[in-house]
């Protein structure tokens, strides 16, 4: 069985991240992801980022996936695309299946010194009568379709969610020639950054907080829904129904961190509604309760692909460092650098609760 | 949603908001010519403004969610900032353009960009038609990366109004 001093699982920007730093410090680094293209979500990601130039703000989440790309290819990381590690044993055995996709399949399993699980998060569902019909699809789906696939998905979009991915898909199904007929959202706040909001208010998207959706019409695909505004324990207002003239209900109510190659190694997981539900607890060194095995990204906590880049190169300086690839000062100079950006992008009112929840994270390890 | 209710609530920022924000020029600075309107009024970590102006006339600072703050006097309104803002909430404003007329140049993804000289509606920042605007001009060299910047000639009394053009077609007849 081959053996690598670094396998990293998923090639998002944490991913990615972890790759390139653990092997530029001398680590052979193999780089696995499920999907056909590298660069997990940034590959529908046509807009450009926030932050400072360390984070490549003002850069276009494609663009950033392509140089991400070509820097780990540059440093030397094997990457294996189209393939899926199914299992996680004893020693850090990975089982592996490849070729699915492209339908060659074949499998196997390589042995790993140090693991990094960087499988970022899944979308969250809502239920509503006629939420099985064809057309209500996750905003992720509906952004792989117009932004990867060149498929709009529809003609008249209701968007559910306010949060960032709400309001950034919506501007970019306008951007493919969607009219985005209104977003609701269930708060009586936008979730998201109001320069977001902002954008597809000028656009004339109505955004309705205190709204939900109660009903998707149609009988093979959806042909209308309706939205009725509800009060502050979520209840509808009785009179309040408004029927909208749409053909795709689109989801954004949040995602959940994909973390079951955690769970199958017994990773003690903890619970944190903050950071979108169950994650592997880990340490400020990004290493979970199980020696050898680090989370970065998504799959470590919900927050944004900024801070999934800093927490790669977090987790990829660290497992550099625990095969003794670089002295202890040499990685807690490196580390403290990292930890300065990823505070920068832990601040302000939407970054302090994340910071916060990190935090009581570490916590909980310290008095496990 | 009653205007003007703030961004948190209604989606886009009231004249309130922004007018508090420390990044739209003063009454006396718009009055003397083009400057930067930098709609921004939210603690976001963000920072591309700063890097973008040659004149230093934004500043960000640390921490990086500080709000963006503009120098009056140091801005010449050369509009590099409109493409490099990641949150497209940088405006031109130019009261001088004519007697009556402002000039206001603001980003625009939307396919297909307008020709200029053509007559098009403009809207306010909820999206609502507010008057009908001349397309001055449409730039759209590399250094944007794929953000065209719209130049429309509107009436002096919706200059802080208007913040675009309506897109070919759209929502906003859901009531709000």
């Amino acid at each position: 069985m081959k053996t690598y001093d670094v396998v990293v699982i998923g090639a998002g920007p944490a991913g990615l991240a972890a790759s390139i730093e653990a092997a530029r410090r001398g680590c052979g680094v193999l780089l696995v992801d499920s999907n056909l293209k590298p660069g997990g979500q940034l590959i529908k990601q046509i807009h450009k980022f926030f932050g400072s130039r360390e984070h490549r703000a003002g850069t276009r989440g494609i663009d950033i996936a392509r140089d991400l790309y070509r820097e780990a290819l540059d440093a030397g990381v094997t990457v294996w695309l189209d393939t899926s590690v199914y299992g996680i044993f004893a020693g850090n055995v990975l089982a592996y299946a490849r070729g699915l996709l492209e339908m060659k399949p074949s499998g196997g399993a390589v042995k790993a010194d140090r693991v990094v699980l960087a499988t970022g998060a899944s979308e969250n569902a809502v239920n509503f009568p006629g939420w099985t019909l064809p057309g209500v699809m996750g905003a992720g789906a509906a952004q792989t379709m117009i932004n990867v696939e060149r498929v709009l998905p529809g003609k008249r979009v209701l968007m559910i969610g306010s949060g960032n991915v709400g309001l950034i898909v919506s501007y970019q199904l306008m951007q493919a020639g969607a009219d985005v007929v209104a977003l609701v959202e269930g708060l009586p706040r936008v979730g998201g950054y109001g320069v977001h909001s902002a954008k597809i208010s000028r656009a004339g998207v109505p955004i309705l907080t205190a709204h939900t959706v109660s009903r998707a019409f149609g009988d093979t695909a959806v042909e209308g829904a309706e939205i009725v505004r509800v009060d502050p324990s979520w209840k509808p207002v009785a009179g309040t129904e408004q029927r909208l003239d749409i053909d795709t209900i689109c989801i954004a109510t949040g995602l959940r961190p994909y973390a079951k190659l955690a769970m199958l190694a017994g990773c003690r997981m903890v619970h944190s509604p903050i950071l979108g539900g169950w994650v592997p607890f880990h340490d400020r060194s990004l290493q979970t309760s199980v020696p050898g095995i680090f989370v970065a990204g998504d799959a470590g906590g919900v927050e944004e692909a900024s801070t999934a880049m800093e927490e790669g190169r977090l987790a990829g300086v660290s497992a550099a460092a625990s095969l003794g690839k670089v002295s202890a000062a040499e990685a807690r100079a490196q580390r403290e650098e990292v930890e300065a950006r990823l505070a920068s992008l832990r601040m302000g009112p939407f970054g302090k609760p994340r910071h916060d929840a990190k935090e009581a994270l570490h916590k909980a390890g310290e008095c496990a | 949603m009653p205007a003007g209710a703030g961004v948190a609530t209604s989606g886009y920022p009231s004249l309130d908001e922004v007018r508090g924000s420390p990044g739209y020029p003063s009454r006396e600075r718009m009055a003397k010519g083009a400057v930067a309107v930098i709609e921004c009024v939210q603690e976001i970590p963000c920072n591309p403004c700063e890097a973008a102006c040659p004149r230093g006339a934004v500043k960000v600072g640390q921490p990086i969610t500080n709000l963006p703050a503009l120098d009056g006097e140091k801005c010449i309104g050369c509009g590099l900032c409109l493409a490099r803002c990641p949150g497209l909430a940088i405006f031109l404003l130019d009261m001088t353009y004519s007697d009556t007329e402002a000039a206001l140049s603001f980003p625009h993804e939307y396919l297909p960009l307008p020709e200029p000289g053509a007559t098009v509606t403009a809207v306010d920042r909820a999206g609502q038609p507010v008057c009908r605007a001349k397309v001055l001009k449409v730039a759209n060299p590399a250094r944007n990366d794929r953000t065209p910047v719209i130049t429309i000639a509107i009436p002096k009394e919706f200059a802080e109004s208007v913040r675009g053009i309506a897109r070919k077609s759209g929502g906003g007849d859901v009531g709000r």
